[in-house]
């Protein structure tokens, strides 16, 4: 990849509206949608900031894609609304959203160069040609992408595809910005590079964006909130840490980076008993005292000692750098992954016996499954 | 013709395997020579025939005979005239279909087959009992009759060329973009089936050039009617004509296949195909090159 942000390259000389950095916050209201017996959308309602980047995450078929066409104006709910600025643009055509795109798969024209591609927007804006090339140069200069303004599509990479689609997408000084997924078809390396060019870029243009993945580190890196959705719906709102370290539901904690499930019983409705430690209870308790429950707890939430006669076997290992995540047996088919201090982390081989214990922390639980 | 429907993936630079053998020489095996030699023969003697019958004296001949250049105007005449309305239907309708109604693609490929299975003669004489007389009166009632007869070869054409790139998203991307139904259509859909139209426009071409029956109980002379009703008077000239037709053809469908080749691969785009499109890669190539 070329240089990403070009340092002398500036802004695409935005004159719109809403003023110079300024997103437009982005209301979603009660949106419902449903294509035949699948409810696909089940009263989603979401704020996004100015110039706020949101993620929805979630697993296929939870809703956060049609959302995200909703609010294109591809797709219309069957009941809710959407604002930008406050005003409802739900009987808007998409065409006149103002709103830049972004798809997963590559969607530039096949028939027009770079260039062209980045100056479509501005053509149907009626903008003269010689300003047109001005903004489109200026906008594959800002993406790294100067060299291959007169190149086909079928003459650029994946990457670079995805980079002059941004730039297209930008070169109309959007309201808001809609990602669907548009690493998700480029390799690992690139991934990573676009998206932090892409995190770069609309945090200098400060343009309202919300992006869709199913890829929770891609969320988790790039948003300033990521919402995790399930059937349809919202099961939390959260910037990155919060949404890891309090998650408000189960399936939120296990969807967001590892979780293990230990076996507990409740004593009252704010401790439970597990591993042989009685800890306190965050948030709601699914039964009453005595019930069983799992608790849900981080491998760095777990701590591991070798321990002759210990309460589980140690399975495999895996080195992460300062951590290892170690495998522990418990009991019958139980696994846990506890993360241990690689420097500590020696005399932790498999079959060797080990104690695994909860810290004093509190603890988030769920029906015993 | 070719009728390959490919939907290749392979990138262009997919690396082809190393033990790959050669695609020409000696390893061409001999049941394949002997297959082309038999086809080429079955072709080619007739041919042979035909021009050894009529001469290369009788060539000249042609345009001299009374009602060739009328003939042969009006058969343009109406191939140029079927081709136009012909894409003027087919092409909104194929587009609409895939966008909006994509259930009903089977439906459409059975209905466009139609005009196949339905012989010209019953076509043409139920035509000509219905067709009001101000249209009885024009030849360009063929026109019409030709659009149908064209239907299957458009519809598939154009059928392939649109499966052959992303339509849902390049109409969406230029939706976000601003671009009306109209602009999308005029600077984004045309132009990426382009070499679909060509390949719908050299099938209806030479299907109106040597469609016989229809004009014929029309009482009109195309020039396959002349040609037939010329035969009468000069067997050699008429064969010469028959073969001067053929190669006239065959010099319009080169020059439209060649002409819409090149200007889709300049593009990245597609080969002209007689019946379908073979797809060449808009770019698959994840990561970035160097």
């Amino acid at each position: 990849m070329t240089a990403s942000m070009t340092a002398g390259s500036g802004r695409a000389g935005r004159s719109g509206a809403h003023g110079d950095g300024a997103g437009a916050p982005v209301g979603l209201q009660d949106l419902s949608r449903s294509f035949g017996a699948v409810r696909a959308l089940d009263g989603l309602s979401l704020d996004i900031a100015p110039g706020e980047l949101v993620a929805l995450l979630g697993p296929s078929g939870c809703g956060k894609t049609t959302a995200l066409r909703i609010v294109a104006g591809f797709e219309a709910a069957d009941a809710g609304s959407v604002t930008v600025d406050g005003k409802d643009v739900s009987p808007v055509a998409a065409a006149r959203r103002d709103m830049g795109m972004v798809f997963q798969s590559y969607s530039l024209f096949p028939n027009m160069t770079a260039a062209d591609n980045v100056g479509f927007g501005l053509r149907m804006r009626k903008l003269r040609s010689a300003e047109r090339q001005r903004r489109s140069a200026e906008l594959l200069d800002m993406v790294g992408l100067s060299p291959q303004a007169r190149s086909y599509p079928h003459q650029l990479s994946g990457g670079q595809q995805q980079r002059v689609a941004l730039a297209r997408a930008l070169a109309i000084e959007p309201r808001v910005l809609l990602l669907d997924e548009p690493l998700s078809a480029l390799d690992a390396k690139v991934r990573l590079q676009l998206r932090e060019q892409i995190r770069a870029l609309q945090q200098r243009l400060g343009t309202t964006t919300l992006f869709v993945t199913h890829d929770q580190e891609e969320a988790l890196s790039m948003a300033d909130r990521v919402g995790v959705m399930k059937d349809g719906r919202l099961e939390q709102v959260a910037a990155p840490d919060e949404l890891y370290d309090r998650p408000a539901t189960a399936f939120v904690a296990e969807f967001v980076g590892i979780m293990n499930r230990v076996p507990g019983s409740l004593l009252g409705q704010d401790q439970v008993r597990a591993l042989g430690t009685v800890v306190p209870v965050h948030g709601a308790a699914p039964a009453g005292p005595g019930g069983d429950v799992d608790v849900l707890v981080r491998p760095e939430g777990l701590q591991v000692a070798a321990q002759p006669g210990g309460n589980g076997i140690v399975t495999s290992r895996t080195f992460l750098g300062s951590v290892t995540r170690i495998s522990v047996r418990l009991s019958g088919d139980l696994t846990v992954k506890v993360d241990h201090p690689s420097a500590a982390a020696a005399s932790m081989t498999p079959g060797e016996s080990v104690q695994v214990s909860l810290p004093a922390a509190a603890v988030l639980v769920t029906g015993r499954r | 013709m070719a009728a390959v429907a490919s939907a290749g993936q392979a990138g262009p630079q997919a690396p082809a395997p190393a033990n790959r053998p050669a695609p020409h020489g000696l390893r061409f095996p001999v049941w394949r020579w002997a297959i082309l030699l038999a086809a080429t023969a079955y072709f080619l003697i007739p041919l042979y025939s035909a021009l050894k019958f009529a001469g290369l004296k009788a060539f000249p001949d042609i345009f001299r005979q009374s009602g060739f250049i009328s003939a042969m105007g009006l058969s343009l005449r109406l191939a140029l005239i079927t081709t136009i309305l012909t894409l003027l239907l087919m092409v909104p309708t194929v587009v609409y279909v895939h966008l909006r109604l994509p259930q009903i693609r089977r439906m459409m490929e059975a209905i466009t087959i139609l005009p196949i299975v339905i012989p010209p003669i019953v076509l043409i004489i139920g035509v000509l009992k219905v067709a009001p007389g101000f249209l009885l009166s024009t030849p360009y009632l063929l026109a019409l009759l030709y659009v149908i007869l064209a239907m299957p070869f458009a519809y598939r054409s154009l059928d392939a060329g649109l499966r052959a790139f992303d339509l849902k998203t390049m109409v969406e991307a230029a939706s976000s973009l601003g671009a009306g139904a109209p602009a999308t259509l005029w600077r984004v859909v045309l132009p990426n089936i382009r070499t679909a139209m060509l390949s719908a426009t050299v099938l209806t071409v030479a299907l109106v050039l040597g469609e016989f029956t229809m004009a014929s109980l029309d009482l009109y002379q195309t020039f396959p009617v002349w040609i037939v009703n010329f035969e009468q008077n000069s067997g050699p000239v008429s064969v010469a004509a028959s073969l001067f037709a053929l190669f006239v053809t065959w010099i319009l469908l080169m020059v439209i296949v060649t002409a819409g080749s090149w200007s889709s691969r300049r593009r990245g785009g597609g080969e002209v195909a007689l019946f379908t499109v073979v797809r060449q890669d808009f770019g698959q190539t994840p990561g970035e090159p160097g």
